[in-house]
Formats: C-alpha cells, structure tokens, sequence
C-alpha cells in the first residue's frame, strides 16, 4: 500500500493581492463587519487559555460577542505560554538601529527558511508594534531603562534590538495581562468560562464547524457545546515524543479531532529542538526544562575528544577537549542558530563522546567567562539561570561545567489556515501554535510570543466578523443526530479504554512511542528510519489498544483516562509525521534529511521540489497530500550558512 | 542504590468522602527523581497493581504554573524555600524518611479529590478588579507611558505570583491576602494602574471575604511558604489602600 496519495493542490483564496503593505488594510476593509447589535446574538467557542485563546476569547467578548471559554487546567492562568523565558519581538526600532516592519519580515521568513507564506509573516510583523502598546497598557512590567522607557534586547542572532522582555519570565507575564483581560469580560457575563473541561470533538453540521464536546474532568459529564463558530488555540504537539520542554497536559486532541473531521494539518514534521536543555537524568524523567539560550552568549560548548572518556570534567586537560561548534562554525561558533546547535550535539553524542548518564549530554562551559569576568558578573548575568541548574541537577556550575542536551520544544506544523487563520472546515478558526501558521520550517526566538497576541488580539476578532456577518446561524439543539453522534463517539471510546484492562499503563505506551519519534522523527531524519518507525508505530498502536490498563472509571476525575485518551491521538499523530518527513526529502529549519545535506554535513533546501505547504487530508487509511504554493516576491531564497 | 519511604498520602474518593491517611512503601527511588516524579512511581505501580493512582495537580513541571499544590512533611511545596513542589527533588530526602503529603487545607479550596482542590475563587478575586480596563485596540504608544525603573521592579516582583494558593494552604487563617496584595501591589504601583486603584482594592478585598478566606493577622506563614518570594510588604501596601479607598468613599 502507498503511505499516501495526491490529491488537488489548495489555495489561499482570502490573501489579498497588491503591494505587500497594503494587504492586510486590504483584507480588513474587504471583510463584512457585524452591527454591534448584533454580536450579542452570535456565540464563539474558544478551546484553549494560552496567549493565542485567552487573548481572543477576552477581545471577543469586548466586542460584544458571546463567549466560551475552555481550559484542561483548573484556571485559565496556567496555560503553557505561562513559561515562555525570553522575550516578544516587536518593530518599534526604539533603539533607531534601523529596525522595521520590512526587516522584521524579512528576518523572519528567512529564519523560516522560506518555507512560510510572506502575506502572513508581514502582517505578524506589522501587528507587532501594537501588541506592545496593548500590553503596556494593561499594565504588564516590562523591563525599563533608567529613564522609565521601555528597555529591548537582541535575541536569536538578528541584528537588532527589538526584544521586549520581562525579566526570564515574558510569557507569564503577558498570559497574566491576557487572563485579567478574560476574566474582566467574565466579571462583565461576556465570556462564560469552562475550567478543567477538556475537548474531546468537534461538532460538523453540513459541512460547518458547530460545537465541540467536552467532558468535565471532575465529573466525568459529557457535554456538548453549540456554537456559530469555533476557534481552536490548544498549541503544539511536542508532548507526542513524551518528553518535551510542554507541560505534561499538552496535547493534540482538539486539533487531531478537527483534523479526522475535515480540517487538513499542515507541515506535522515541523518540530523545532532547543539545543540548551537540562539532559535526562534517569528513566524516571517526565519532563525536560529548557536552559534560556542567553547561556550561549558566555558558555562554550564542548566534549572530550577520546570517546568514551570518563574523567570528571575538570581533569581533562585543554588539549584533550573538542570545541566542536567553534571548530565547525569560526564566524558564530557558540552562537549557530538553534537548529544547528542541536544537530551538532546529537552528532559528537552519536560518536561516543557525549557526557553524563547515558552519554546523552555536551558541557556548557563558563569556567573561561567566570576568569575573563569574575564570579560576580557572571553571577549577576546568569544568576537565575545557575540557580534553577542547581536545583534541578543538584550540581554548581560556578564549580562544573553545565550539561545540556537538546529537547523538543515547539512545534511549527499544525492546522492549515488561510489569510482569515479559518481552516479547511468553515467556521472553525485556528491560531496560536496550534496553527501551521508564520514560523515555515524554524522559528526565531521571541516570535511564539508575538505570533499567538497577534492572532489572538488583533487578526481573529478582525477576520472572524466577515464569518460571521453570515449570521444569523440556524440553531442546533442537543438532539441534532450529528449532535448525538459526535458525543457517542466520545464515550464509545471512554467506554473502550476503559474496558480494555491489559497490563500495560498509559505512561509506558506514551513513553516508548516518543523514544520511536525522537529516535526516527528527531534531529535527523533517514528514509529508511522513517519507515521502520511507521512499522514499529503502528505494532504499538495495535497493542496499546489490545492492552492497556486504565484504572477507575468515567464518572471521576481520573488523570490516567486522561492520559490514554490524549495517547491514542498522539498515536495517529505521530504516524502522520513520518509521513510527511518521509515524503519532504529536502532538508529545511528543524526537519534534517540526512540524505538531503551538502558534502560539509549542512540541511540543503530543495527549492525547486519543496518550496510547497503539505497539506494532509485525513482518510482513515492513506492520508491525501495537498500542496499549496509558496511564492516569494518580497524576499530573495538563499541558502543558509554560519560558517 | 535507591532510597527506601514510606509515604503518608492523603486519600479521598471525592468532595462527599471524609477521607483518610494512607500509608505507602517504595523502593528505588533515586535521588535524582522529582517529588512528582517518584509520585508517577508510585502510581505507575498502583494501576498495574489494580489500584486507583494517586490524584495529584501538576502541570508544567518548570515552577511557573502554579498547578502543583502539595503540603509536604506539614509545609506547603516541602522543605526547600522558594521552590515549588515540581521543582523540588529527592535528593533533599534521606533513605528511610517516612513523608506525609497532604492536599492544600483551606474552607474556600474544597477537596476534589485526593490531592487535588478547587482553587477557582482566586479566579473569582482577580474578576471581581485585578486588571486594568483596556480593551484590545485602545491602548496608546508603549513609550507614551513612561514608569520609572525602581516602579516597574518592584511591581514586577508582585507581578511574579502564579496562584498557586500556597500562601492561603500556610496561613493559619486561610486567609488569601498575599495572593490578592501581590495583584493590588502589581497594579498600583504602575501608572496604569491609578484609575482604578481604589475600587480595585475594595472589591477585590471583599471578595476574598465572601469567599470564606479568612482574614490576615500577620503572621507572615504566607511569605514563608511562597515560592516566590512574594514579600510581606505587600499586604502593608493593600492595607493602606484599603484604608485610602474608605476615606474616599
């Protein structure tokens, strides 16, 4: 059997034409608007709190349209933007050093690696400036200069400085601005708000998203929820290789459901891997934390020469150690992109030369930094950072040298949108991570933050109104047999995990697939492991559903029926993204094609047979490739290099 | 070679059970392990076993959250200071220690089960004013609104509170008033905060009562418990505004 078939390539029907500039006024004068009278009429359905859902859910409600709101936590406040380290990027050139709207967009299709659309990444980088001015207002502390104005750093190895940042802690800092938004307009009865409910499916009617079901985790219910239109801001599906910078409650259901009823999934083997994260430790190990990529600014990273070399770190003279990154890199040396960086450190780990349990880590090293600067400024620069090492390894890095390894840590991939962020299902809108979206085959540092406030703030509630002009919507009650037939879907298959009773828990199917996914799907990727990982993948589904224990029953908060459900959609997931890495031969941003690299061991890009969108159709059997196109009038396509 | 426990959890079916301590043995637990980590041993062996797991928030696993909500050994999120209960790690822990490990107590944070409570009425707090009205597309200029340095640094250490209700768990009156100063403190202390300053001390304030928290007589358990470092100064600033906002009225 094929592993997938062609199907008609898809447009972007919504992306205005003219002067790149104008676009995006363009389309927002195109669009239909809805009286304000009127909005009241209409209801949204928000699936997700993070920076991208709990924006839109609160500006939708200003608006004047009636809202829900839905989160798997117990409040919307602890969605996973809540641990965004770095930074926002924003084009406001406060510093005069020649940042723009055009560099930023340009900065970032490249860093994309020319595999997003230009009509989109503009208008991120036009929106940019106001989501800053949004924020501030809300009275998120940004940090200041001494003068009271707002401070910026560089980031992610552009050139400017249009950073915006809270301390290490940017991303709770704007979802704590975009949760009081939320829970002003739950104070003011615009938005009715569904804590620890977790999506479980998607309500089509004729063709048109109409609701979701949702179970209520502390009691188990099974509810359906109607609407005149969903937006899904569920984020990224890391937490399919188990470990991964996400909290352990990431995962793909919302958006994997939509994807079984219509909505195509776009570019799934997108994956970026952060090179500066805390290795595993033992077994044992549920979660990886990321190390700010700051530490590179001073840290140098290195490895033994001799394989297999077990001295501690400090009696390995100078001349026994490989500088491996500034031996390859001279001109950025620590400082390559995040791509490189880990692709790098998985290659000096696969001869025999990594360090620490398993051979799984490379040293970060400050010993040089501390003698060039003293203890004092590196503490004072890396303090936090050193600190939270500590208490995770239980070692000083003023004293040794640091272990990191690379982790998963965003996805790019997600649901194909057009210009409106609407999916290939009418009526249900996408945005966020959980969106294939502005970032192609990598994204920049700093851009997740802007990307999810630009379409939670500013682009949805402007391109939902012409959806919804359509209104008014014919009223769906519960007894509407696609009503009925989503939420018996939904406890037929509570009622089958649960009935299984093997010998196996979630935990330990969840595991062993992401071991398959990061040793096949990872930082580099072979025709011949993707395939073996298909195999394997499928075997493992099969015994997942022949022999799993899932303890309890529904009606109860019961974390492992959680877990299990969340694993089987991982399952069809994760089949899809070696699917799409096997047929996406070229190397590009954080998908590496071993077969595809030029003769010095670098990703090399196939413009001529590549430069498309893979668009997935769900069939239950081959999934149907669609391309779309992707042109580039604005930018030049050039090949990346760092030497 | 591993360490040796004996847990203590606290099990309850749901809100109706009146719940009970029940005593674990475990193995091999290596020093290197999570708190929550060697409570996934634990329940990993539970399912296989036939048992129901222990139920336990959590959720990011990197101490920013503020999801995990364990009282451990008596003090809420363990023995170390300014660490959350995911952040803390067995190494703190000697082989053979016998640890209890109980739910957030408090009236207004009902036990859903086990070890997990319902912490909504924060929520209820922060909707009764802790924002700043400014709806999406009203804002001016970012640098239109200058805030000096000092200003934003100490609203910026208010601001890091993550709600977990650690303070509230701590208090021997249950009372919440470091989670609501830290967000009056947060507020007032930036220029867009001011309009609506007082009202917002006032009804959030009053909320916190009519959520059955109990009121603060300084004991400072709160500060002691935070993983923040949320200080204790806050409360003296809410008081303050407190007692401005009813000269005003």
């Amino acid at each position: 059997m094929d592993l997938f078939t062609e199907g008609e390539p898809i447009h972007d029907t919504r992306a205005p034409d003219g002067p790149i500039e104008e676009r995006w006024d363009q389309r927002r004068f195109g669009g239909k608007l809805v009286n304000p009278a009127n909005r009241r009429k209409l209801s949204v359905i928000v699936v997700g709190t993070g920076l991208a859902g709990g924006s839109a859910a609160a500006t939708l409600g200003e608006l004047g349209y009636r809202v829900k709101s839905f989160c798997y936590q117990d409040s919307p406040r602890r969605a996973h933007s809540i641990a965004a380290q770095g930074g926002i990027n924003a084009a406001k050139n406060y510093r005069n050093d020649g940042d723009s709207i055009q560099r930023l967009f340009y900065d970032t299709v490249k860093g994309g690696d020319y595999r997003s659309r230009e009509s989109n990444v503009h208008r991120l980088a036009q929106v940019s400036v106001e989501i800053i001015d949004q924020c501030v207002a809300q009275g998120v502390p940004f940090a200041r200069e001494y003068g009271g104005l707002l401070d910026t750093r560089s980031f992610g190895g552009v050139q400017v400085s249009r950073t915006f940042y809270a301390r290490g802690q940017t991303g709770q800092q704007l979802l704590l601005g975009a949760y009081q938004a939320l829970e002003r307009q739950v104070a003011a009865g615009t938005v009715e708000m569904f804590t620890r409910h977790e999506m479980l499916e998607l309500i089509v009617i004729d063709g048109v998203a109409r609701g979701i079901v949702a179970r209520d985790m502390v009691t188990g219910e099974i509810e359906t929820h109607t609407a005149d239109a969903v937006v899904l801001a569920s984020g990224g599906y890391g937490n399919v290789f188990f470990l991964s910078t996400n909290a352990k409650g990431c995962n793909v259901t919302a958006t994997w459901r939509a994807h079984r009823k219509g909505a195509l999934f776009a570019n799934p083997c997108y994956t970026q891997i952060h090179p500066t994260c805390i290795p595993q430790s033992g077994e044992h190990q549920s979660k990886l934390t990321l190390m700010s990529e700051s530490l590179r600014n001073d840290g140098r990273v290195w490895v033994p020469v001799a394989k297999g070399d077990t001295r501690a770190p400090g009696d390995i003279p100078e001349d026994e150690r490989d500088y491996y990154l500034e031996r390859r890199y001279p001109s950025f040396g620590n400082l390559v992109p995040r791509d490189i960086a880990s692709r790098a450190a998985k290659s000096v780990c696969d001869e025999g030369r990594g360090v620490g349990p398993g051979g799984l880590g490379v040293y970060l090293d400050f010993a040089e930094a501390i003698a060039r600067l003293g203890r004092d400024a590196v503490a004072n620069k890396y303090g936090n950072l050193f600190e939270m090492y500590e208490r995770i390894t239980g070692e000083d890095p003023f004293e040794v040298p640091m272990r990191i390894y690379p982790a998963v840590h965003y996805t790019m991939g997600g649901l194909w949108v057009d210009y409106d962020l609407q999916s290939t299902i009418p009526g249900l809108f996408v945005i966020g991570e959980a969106n294939f979206s502005d970032h192609g085959a990598n994204r920049l540092g700093a851009s997740a933050l802007m990307q999810g406030l630009a379409d939670g703030y500013f682009v949805l509630p402007n391109t939902i109104s012409d959806y919804l002009s359509g209104g008014p919507f014919e009223k769906v009650g519960d007894d509407h047999e696609a009503v009925v037939a989503a939420r018996k879907t939904v406890t037929d298959r509570i009622e089958r995990l649960l009935s299984i009773d093997g010998d196996r828990t979630p935990d330990s199917f969840h595991r062993e697939l992401g071991a398959l996914m990061w040793e096949y799907c990872g930082m580099e990727r072979t025709d011949e492991g993707l395939r073996k990982a298909l195999d394997r993948i499928r075997e493992l589904r099969t015994e997942f559903w022949g022999s799993v224990k899932v303890p309890g029953e529904n009606e109860e908060l019961n974390q492992a029926l959680e877990k299990a459900g969340r694993i089987a959609d991982f399952f069809e997931l994760a089949e899809l993204m070696c699917v799409d890495a096997l047929h996406r031969a070229e190397s590009c941003g954080g998908h590496f094609r071993a077969e595809s690299q030029t003769p010095d061991g670098e990703a090399l890009r196939d413009d001529e047979n590549f430069a498309y969108v893979a668009a997935w159709e769900y069939t239950g059997e081959a999934p149907v490739l669609h391309k779309e196109n992707l042109e580039y009038e604005n930018v030049k396509m050039v090949q990346r290099s760092y030497k | 070679m591993g360490m040796k426990l004996t847990l203590k959890i606290w099990r309850q079916k749901d809100g109706a059970d009146k719940g009970r301590m029940v005593p674990y043995e475990l193995e091999d637990i290596s020093p290197d392990m999570s708190f929550l980590e060697m409570l996934d041993v634990l329940n990993e062996r539970l399912i296989l076993d036939g048992e129901d797991p222990v139920a336990f928030d959590h959720d990011c696993r990197e101490g920013i959250c503020g999801m995990c909500s364990l009282v451990i050994d008596g003090t809420p999120h363990g023995p170390q200071r300014a660490t959350t209960t995911c952040q803390l790690h067995m190494r703190h822990f000697q082989d053979g220690d016998v640890i209890t490990i109980e739910p957030w107590r408090a009236g207004a944070f009902p036990v859903i089960k086990d070890l997990v409570v319902d912490r909504t009425a924060l929520d209820r707090i922060i909707q009764a004013g802790g924002y700043v009205s400014a709806p999406t597309g009203s804002a001016p200029d970012a640098a239109a609104i200058p805030v000096p340095q000092a200003d934003a640094h100490d609203a910026f250490d208010a601001a890091t509170c993550i709600g977990c209700g650690a303070c509230v768990a701590a208090c021997p009156n249950a009372s919440a008033m470091l989670f609501t100063a830290a967000k009056v403190t947060h507020l007032g202390l930036l220029p867009q905060g001011q309009p609506e300053r007082y009202g917002r001390v006032t009804a959030m304030v009053a909320q916190m009562d009519a959520e059955g928290f109990g009121g603060c007589t300084n004991t400072g358990e709160c500060t002691a418990v935070c993983p923040k470092g949320i200080p204790f100064e806050t409360i003296t600033r809410l008081n303050a505004d407190l007692l401005t906002a009813a000269r005003r009225s």
